[in-house]
């Protein structure tokens, strides 16, 4: 374990873990100043996302695992949080935290099925499954089919602060996705989360060194789609809506863009590129029918001249590890 | 069928244990449609409408485990270069006239040149990285080119009509068999088979193979790799505007009707496992009538059967039912 966190030289670690820390002061002054100039649904929106990013960037980004379905976690755990607060009449923390638990539950079992294959099948299994319980999504009948399940009320968190206004709101959005980045960060910088790299680096050798690579690939899958489903669950409560928009393939694709543009493997990468994208797609409204146009150029852009994404360009540039 | 020491091939027990298993397959459906009482015609209906999917199922698995086979890449366009089939057949229709059987010549040799395209000005470039940017870089084209299909044509679909020579159908005693639908699963037979023969029995198949294996080794004896891997691209890719067009009749021609197959044909992929082309066209066939099946006998999962028979072969065999443990 120790092996791989020591080959990075002390002085290396502290300078990079500086860095890191100034980003992220930064993150959180422009988060906080924010909502006084940007209209705070938008920010909201862009928060959900950018943690659902943050949950797949942590099997892409730290243990090179592309899951090409992440939609099913994300919008399995908006349906169930959207279906706790509205008709079992959850308070939204419980609701948020029966998402996170949906994630956990749907992440163990296609996980488990995933992890038996490498690579390329790898995404396409999980691309698969998540097909799957899409279709499962627009049979059942607590989905609301196309309609979705509307009016989820945004209840008092504790029985006590309502959250009706956005203000409150975007202050528990705010405090959900911290948590959270602090929590995937934590996870990375830990003796298992060296594993993880290992893993991402060299599988055979990190067999060879005696890990049990495969409950380490579950482990990593279970978080990622546990973390996946609070953002899910946050965004039904935010949006007091779950639907079928969530569960499609397409909002898999969407994820893995986001990922991209601001950089594989890189802590605040998916973050910025989560706005980014939210951003695209609200501001670009008029151009509404080309947003599915744009995103495939994206994508193509950043695969042939852009892999680095945004934060991971400037972090190269600065020589510094973001 | 016999070497010439006298002892059998090997693949004779595989096929004879799969005729068997087919016989009493066959006899298990029958008995039980007769238990839970449906009528025949039904049964053979949806098992034709199962053989027609698994026509489809089994050339774009085909042209998937090709593709991969030289390029070791996943090709996430190819959902979009079948609807690009239909669209060349509705388009070569309407602006000139052309129809059908000019269509069926015409869309694979189209598209099969923007396969070309695509692979020279952005594929190779991806070679030596990871093979997961194969997958994304073909994510985007695909975007792009459904997205531009729905701006230009709605999401409705166009309808696109049979052709005389083959309307109408025979009755075969015991189902009603349409013409069209006869010649689609022949066709596609006929196709699967041919590529098969090529690349396990002819000596460009082994070249093919051979640069699998080992490109480097094969570039060394004076052939020329990097345009073997284009051209293989572009047969593939025309494979996939082939299904296009024999599905265009069908099905209506419309910009996402490739998006939602390609996903079942990863799941048809995945339980085949690419590493034998003869397995991803038996697997492709053999799903279609299983989905056929159950739209018979419980027509609820139809939609799903296939992702969960992947999930049970994940468990059973992760490898795949042909493929390799790597």
């Amino acid at each position: 374990m120790a092996s791989v966190a020591e080959a990075a030289p002390t002085a290396v670690r502290a300078n990079e873990s500086r860095s890191a820390t100034i980003a992220f002061v930064i993150m959180v002054a422009v988060l906080i100043v924010a909502p006084f100039f940007i209209y705070p649904l938008f920010l909201m929106q862009a928060l959900c996302f950018a943690l659902f990013a943050c949950a797949f960037n942590l099997l892409i980004g730290y243990v090179g695992l592309l899951s090409f379905g992440h939609a099913l976690y994300f919008g399995w755990a908006s349906y169930l949080a959207a279906h706790a607060a509205k008709v079992w009449g959850f308070p939204p923390e419980l609701a948020i935290l029966t998402g996170a638990a949906t994630g956990a539950v749907l992440g163990l079992i296609a996980g488990s099925l995933a992890i038996r294959r490498q690579g390329i099948y790898f995404a396409m299994i999980t691309l698969a499954l998540a097909q799957m319980m899409f279709l499962l999504a627009v049979q059942a009948k607590f989905t609301g089919g196309e309609d979705g399940i509307q009016g989820v009320p945004r209840g008092k968190l504790f029985g006590m602060i309502d959250l009706t206004p956005h203000s409150t709101m975007y202050v528990v959005v705010l405090v959900i996705f911290l948590a959270s980045f602090l929590f995937i960060h934590r996870v990375i910088n830990s003796p298992f989360g060296e594993v993880l790299k290992a893993i991402r680096e060299n599988e055979p050798r990190a067999i060879s060194l005696g890990y049990k690579t495969d409950r380490y690939k579950l482990v990593a899958f279970v978080l990622s789609a546990t973390l996946a489903g609070i953002a899910g669950g946050t965004k039904a409560i935010v949006f007091q809506i779950a639907s079928l928009t969530d569960v499609h393939w397409a909002m898999s694709g969407e994820v893995v863009l986001m990922t991209l543009v601001g950089g594989l493997g890189t802590v605040f990468g998916p973050v910025a590129g989560a706005f980014v994208i939210v951003a695209m797609q609200n501001y670009l409204n008029a151009l509404d029918q080309w947003v599915t146009v744009i995103q495939g150029a994206i994508f193509v852009a950043c695969v042939l001249l852009f892999r680095r994404g945004i934060i991971g360009e400037i972090a190269h540039l600065m020589r510094i590890k973001l | 069928m016999f070497e010439k020491d006298g002892s059998y091939p090997s693949w004779f027990p595989v096929a004879g244990a799969s005729v068997a298993g087919l016989v009493i397959f066959c006899g298990a459906v029958w008995g039980l449609a007769d238990w839970y009482g449906i009528p025949t015609q039904a049964l053979f209906g949806q098992l034709l409408l199962g053989l027609i999917n698994g026509s489809f199922y089994a050339l774009l698995s085909l042209g998937l485990a090709v593709i991969f086979g030289m390029l070791n890449i996943i090709n996430f366009t190819h959902g979009a270069q079948y609807m690009m089939g239909a669209f060349t057949a509705y388009l070569v229709l309407t602006y000139s006239g052309l129809g059908y059987w000019a269509a069926l010549i015409v869309a694979p040799i189209v598209v099969g040149i923007f396969g070309i395209i695509i692979e020279r000005t952005m594929l190779q470039w991806l070679y030596k990285l990871d093979h997961l940017y194969g997958l994304l870089l073909t994510f985007g084209v695909a975007l792009i080119i459904e997205g531009l299909a729905r701006n230009r044509y709605g999401s409705a679909g166009l309808p696109y009509a049979m052709p005389d020579s083959l309307r109408g159908g025979r009755n075969l005693g015991f189902m009603f068999l349409p013409n069209y639908r006869a010649w689609v699963i022949v066709a596609s037979l006929v196709i699967c088979l041919a590529t098969w023969y090529v690349i396990e029995r002819t000596r460009l198949g082994a070249y093919l193979r051979a640069a699998t294996e080992n490109p480097t080794l094969v570039r060394a004896f004076g052939i020329n790799v990097p345009r073997m891997i284009t051209l293989t691209y572009g047969f593939g890719v025309a494979l996939a505007a082939v299904a296009g067009v024999m599905a265009a009749p069908i099905y209506n021609v419309s910009p996402q009707m490739g998006s939602d197959l390609i996903i079942v044909v990863f799941a048809v992929v995945v339980i085949g496992g690419m590493g034998s082309i003869m397995g991803a066209i038996v697997t492709g066939f053999g799903l279609g009538i299983i989905e056929g099946l159950t739209k018979v006998f419980y027509p609820e999962a139809s939609n799903t059967v296939i992702f969960v028979i992947m999930a049970i072969v994940l468990l059973i065999r992760p490898a795949g039912l042909f493929g390799r443990t790597a």
